[in-house]
């Protein structure tokens, strides 16, 4: 029997560790990106550092409370102003109200059938950014939000003038956003000028949009809105998304090159907002009634 | 300086032992807790430029242990970091596992050869070192279809750089904070 004092044991070599972790890493790495067996792991993970995602928040909290009681000097100055700005919202909502009724009236006139659910079917819950990942390869954000606050996959993030992004991964207590610049995230939009619609996708880069496969004629101008279509479930109808930043109009290609940047800060927010579309059971008790009449 | 000279200051037995190359013994606890600590640094959530200047601290701090105390370190602690690193940054998984794994690769082997260096003199062969880590990073995320990263990208190496020294420094000073022997 070999017999090797304590001290001189080493195992292994650091090339020979380094091969099986190599080995152990494109293992994961391909089940992570390819396959996706494992969901679980990616939470378990998720639950082990959300303390300390918390615990690095900490100072940010500091630093927005010391923010708040500055600015609680001057609150007199914002709530005049606030207010203001109220009576000019209030206003504006009358109108769309009024507009709103005479838009129903005119669509029962016409017998068109009604627009998927309003926008005021939906519910808003804040959420704070816990972590911005530095690397450029991941354009996805921390929220401190999950699954025990009744957040679901698939639910649209929004902030005071856009659409920043999607709920992609849900841990207990956090859940992930992927961005509307991910490679992989696409928005079905509207341009508001003349309601032309078509996909917004992400370009993997900040700040760049791309609306693909538009014809080289496509009546599409530079600083026309986009805003969702409401076309898919996904996002509400009507929140811009992006304006259109420039055009390439290539005679030789099929479609225009067309570049827009989003609205929202996608980058640069604290505080940002859930909605969650709440399901509208009128629409499911009616589709019931009409199956039911239907057997009858 | 002549090679003379060099070699006279080297057997100075006096001076050898000034010079401090002795390490205070490092504490499991104190290795651990320096990890966590870094981790918590890394997902510090940070914005804008700042975010684009942060060092990889928890990169740093496997390196300066694997340097210093090879045997506290090795690569199974580096690849569990680097996957809470991955989870936490919503990237691949794996991706910052086999970084670290890299780093400490590199360390093993140079870490001889860095340890006769004083940290200043060390700064430079860790921007290497660093340099390999990010590349790996990179091309992790490029064959899982990510586009290029732009100059941007390797500002961290900079900040890295200035970093250790001082780094070092800290917690040499840190670790030698014993209990006076004569305090009973």
């Amino acid at each position: 029997m070999e017999t090797v004092p304590r001290f001189f044991r080493h195992g292994p070599g650091p090339l020979t560790r380094l091969f099986v972790f190599t080995l152990l890493s494109c293992l994961l790495i391909a089940e992570d990106t390819r396959f996706k067996y494992f969901p679980q792991l990616r939470q378990a993970i998720g639950v082990i550092i959300f303390p300390l995602q918390k615990i690095a928040y900490i100072p940010a909290n500091i630093y927005d409370q010391t923010g708040d009681f500055i600015a609680s000097f001057n609150l007199l100055e914002e709530n005049e102003k606030l207010r203001q700005i109220y009576l000019d919202n209030r206003e504006q909502l009358l109108k769309l109200q009024a507009l709103e009724a005479e838009n129903a009236q005119l669509r029962k006139l016409l017998g068109a059938v009604q627009q998927i659910e309003p926008a005021s079917k939906t519910k808003a819950v804040l959420a704070e950014i816990l972590f911005t990942p530095r690397d450029p390869f991941s354009h996805k954000i921390t929220l401190n939000k999950g699954s025990q606050h009744h957040i679901q996959l698939g639910q649209a993030v929004i902030d005071e003038k856009g659409i920043v992004g999607q709920i992609t991964q849900l841990y207990p207590w956090s859940s992930e956003v992927t961005l509307l610049t991910d490679k992989d995230h696409s928005v079905p939009v509207q341009v508001v000028r003349n309601s032309l619609r078509s996909v917004v996708s992400g370009t993997g880069k900040n700040d760049e949009l791309e609306l693909r496969y538009l014809s080289v004629n496509t009546d599409i101008q530079q600083g026309d809105l986009l805003v969702t279509s409401g076309i898919g479930g996904v996002y509400p109808p009507g929140i811009p998304v992006a304006t259109v930043l420039r055009i390439e109009r290539d005679p030789t290609g099929d479609f225009a090159q067309i570049i827009s940047t989003p609205i929202a800060g996608v980058d640069r927010n604290r505080q940002v907002l859930i909605l969650a579309l709440v399901q509208p059971e009128s629409h499911d008790t009616q589709e019931k009634s009409v199956i039911e009449s239907g057997k009858n | 300086m002549n090679p003379e000279k060099i070699k006279n200051e080297q057997l100075n037995k006096e001076h050898y032992i000034a010079q401090e190359d002795v390490h205070a013994p490092a504490s499991n606890w104190f290795v651990a807790a320096s990890l966590i600590v870094t981790l918590i640094l890394n997902f510090l959530p940070l914005q804008g430029d700042i975010l684009v200047l942060r060092p990889d601290f928890l990169a740093l701090a496997l390196a300066y242990w694997n340097i210093n105390y090879p045997y506290k370190m090795g690569m199974s602690i580096a690849f569990g970091m680097g996957l809470l690193m991955d989870a936490g940054n919503a990237g691949v998984l794996g991706q910052h596992a086999l970084a670290y794994c890299v780093v400490i690769y590199l360390t093993q082997i140079f870490g001889r050869r860095l340890r006769l260096f004083n940290p200043l003199r060390q700064a430079p062969q860790i921007a290497l070192i660093l340099l390999m880590m990010q590349w790996v990073i990179v091309l992790v995320a490029v064959l899982s279809d990510a586009l290029l990263p732009d100059w941007h990208y390797y500002l961290p190496i900079v900040t890295g750089v200035l970093l250790w020294a001082p780094a070092s420094y800290l917690l040499k000073w840190l670790l030698k904070q014993k209990p006076d022997p004569d305090a009973l």
